[in-house]
């Protein structure tokens, strides 16, 4: 235990709090600055602790179909694209349908925790529909937390309505301070029983997202705030925005990339505005990260997603499933005590684990050797469970010689869906491989013989071999592995360099 | 006069409480607006509150049958890009 002392865990500790596993040192310095009761809140949160959520499901449903501005990254014949990935069509319930929803998922999934409303519109441009939801569950489910997902412009005018409920957090998506820069992001707002076009429109909305956020502030509800990056309209001047947010209280300011397709049909798809590339993203985030904390787990969800992380049942509960189903709600919700209480016993043991693999790696003497980007593959669990091929999404985490961390997930298209035929197999593993990018390790349960010889080509170096471990634990087993064998001593750019010539 | 709703409305109910005349209602396959009640908003509003909020160009049209809301009016995106946009898609 004195090694504990070492990373300074040690009696400093607060209870219950301490070190969230692989985020040692990361996410224990994001939390520094925020309040105690704040920090608690984060720790066992689905969507930002970052073990938490491998164990906690949360879930959205669709109520809210209007919206009240244009953002040039979003086809309103699709869900929000604050919230989902573009092109994304949800299942529309009212809010009596959307409680029978979430009482049978919470009654299935005893893991449930968060319940979300993020669209397919904007929460708070649909009041009646999003409050009426809250206020019945507030009541049928007290044990669920509830959040919201908004563009912010109506949001000082139902601030107080809003505190009413069991609400956990608001999210606020802020793609900028500035009109000018607004005026190339939204084209139109709503206002005041007007359509109100470029500059002007922009200047409101800006107004009401600071206004609204410095409200929730005041009223002590905890505030993330997200940012769609857009290079060369927004990119420089997100640091500008991480700043001010951070000053007036959000504790945490999440950067996505935009997704622009021709196929999405909106304007910068059709436009031909391109997204940023990984590494953009990734310095960006760092940049904006400084002394803000900045957790980058937000993986926009489905407006009508379900599950735990990686996975979405959302399939199994369509609203036609959920008329069928025979659920003793009283019986659900003492399982799901018991599940919560469960989860919390399981994820302190793991802190105090981890705090002791990490003591190796710092006992390492490695202080000279790079960083190095894994990919890993898994289905939850904080484990690594999934088989490459059947990988939507890899978790990276970046291995240094003083800690393991997780940086962001990447996206991917499937490239076997499990039957014998595996479509275009070929272009969708590229690119994969190409989404990989930056990455020098892919660890996953198990993988086929052409992706391994295709991400070999790549300087990818496949592992199966960490198979039902623990995440940062196998990442940190690996960067020694790598370090012993001498691979880290040659820079990075030389391990690309020979990437390029292979 | 009286404004009117035709197929490319995406259903997203945003102008529907907006309406002073209740003029608005659901339907199928999309919404509609009762003629005998529109009132183009004659009185109580500058502009058409639901051609004012609609994100859809072209889904809500005028008394001459005209679209209050053409095409790149909304999104910014100009039509002949669009179009070429969609023909290079169809071509895949
Ligand atoms: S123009 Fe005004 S009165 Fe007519 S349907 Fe639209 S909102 Fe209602
Ligand atoms: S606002 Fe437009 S798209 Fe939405 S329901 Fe009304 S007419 Fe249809």
């Amino acid at each position: 235990m004195i090694e504990l002392k070492v990373l300074g865990q040690g009696e400093n500790t607060p209870s219950g709090g301490g070190c969230s596993s692989g985020g040692c040192g990361s996410t224990n310095d994001q939390l520094s600055h925020l309040p105690e009761a704040i920090r608690q809140k984060v720790f066992n949160h689905p969507c930002y602790s970052e073990e938490a959520h491998h164990h906690f499901a949360r879930m959205h449903v669709a109520v809210a179909p209007a919206c009240n501005i244009q953002c040039h990254y979003c086809n309103r014949k699709y869900d929000c694209a604050n919230e989902s990935r573009p092109g994304v069509v949800s299942e529309l319930l009212n809010p009596d349908q959307a409680v029978k929803k979430v009482m049978a998922v919470a009654a299935e999934i005893p893991q449930m925790s968060v319940l979300g409303i993020a669209g397919p519109g904007d929460p708070l441009a649909n009041p009646e529909r999003t409050f009426d939801t809250f206020r019945q569950l507030t009541e049928k489910a007290p044990d669920i937390k509830l959040c919201v997902s908004t563009n912010g412009l109506a949001l000082p005018a139902v601030v107080d309505e809003l505190c009413q409920h069991n609400i956990d957090h608001v999210t606020i998506t802020i793609n900028c301070v500035d009109p000018e820069v607004g005026a190339k992001i939204y084209p139109w707002v709503f206002w005041n029983n007007r359509r109100v076009k470029g500059r002007k429109g922009a200047k409101i909305l800006i107004e009401q997202q600071q206004k609204g956020l410095e409200m929730l502030v005041e009223r002590g509800v905890l505030v993330k705030v997200n940012s769609v990056m857009i290079p060369g309209v927004n990119d420089e001047h997100l640091k500008e925005v991480s700043r001010i947010v951070k000053e007036k209280g959000a504790f945490l300011h999440n950067v996505m990339p935009l997704i622009a397709e021709a196929e999405h049909g909106t304007f910068y798809g059709v436009m031909g505005q391109r997204g940023p590339t990984n590494d953009e993203l990734m310095a960006l985030q760092d940049e904006c990260a400084g002394d803000m904390n900045m957790m980058r787990h937000c993986r926009q969800c489905r407006a009508d997603a379900v599950g735990l992380l990686g996975e979405d049942r959302g399939e199994e509960f369509s609203m036609d499933k959920v008329e069928m189903m025979d659920i003793d709600y009283e019986a659900a919700m003492v399982k799901r005590k018991a599940v919560h209480e469960a989860i919390e016993a399981d994820l302190e043991a793991r802190r105090k684990q981890s705090n002791e693999a990490l003591v190796t790696l710092k006992n390492m003497n490695t202080t000279e050797t790079r960083p190095v980007l894994m990919a890993v593959a898994t289905a939850g669990g904080g484990v690594i469970n999934q088989h490459f091929g059947h990988a939507t999404e890899f978790l990276i985490y970046e291995a240094s010689a003083t800690d393991v961390r997780f940086v962001s997930h990447r996206k991917v298209e499937l490239y076997c869906s499990g039957g014998d035929t595996c479509g275009d197999a070929e272009t969708t593993l590229e690119k994969i491989v190409h989404t990989l990018e930056g990455c020098e390790v892919v660890l996953c349960s198990k993988i086929g013989f052409e992706p391994w010889g295709m991400l070999e080509e790549a300087g990818i170096q496949p592992n199966g071999e960490h198979a039902m471990e623990p995440i940062e634990e196998a990442v940190a087993a690996v960067y020694l592995d790598m370090a012993r064998n001498g691979q880290l001593d040659e820079p990075k750019s030389q391990a690309e360099a020979r990437e390029l010539r292979a | 006069m009286a404004l009117s709703i035709i197929e490319s409305c995406v259903n997203c109910w945003a102008c529907e409480p907006l309406c002073p005349s209740k003029a608005i209602y659901e339907a199928k396959p999309h919404f509609m607006i009762d003629a005998r009640k529109c009132t183009e908003c004659e009185g109580d509003y500058a502009d058409g509150q639901c051609a004012s909020i609609c994100p859809i160009e072209g889904a809500i049209l005028d008394g001459h049958g005209e679209a209050v809301n053409p095409p790149g009016s909304l999104t910014g995106i100009p039509p002949q890009k669009m179009a070429a946009a969609m023909a290079e898609i169809q071509a895949r």
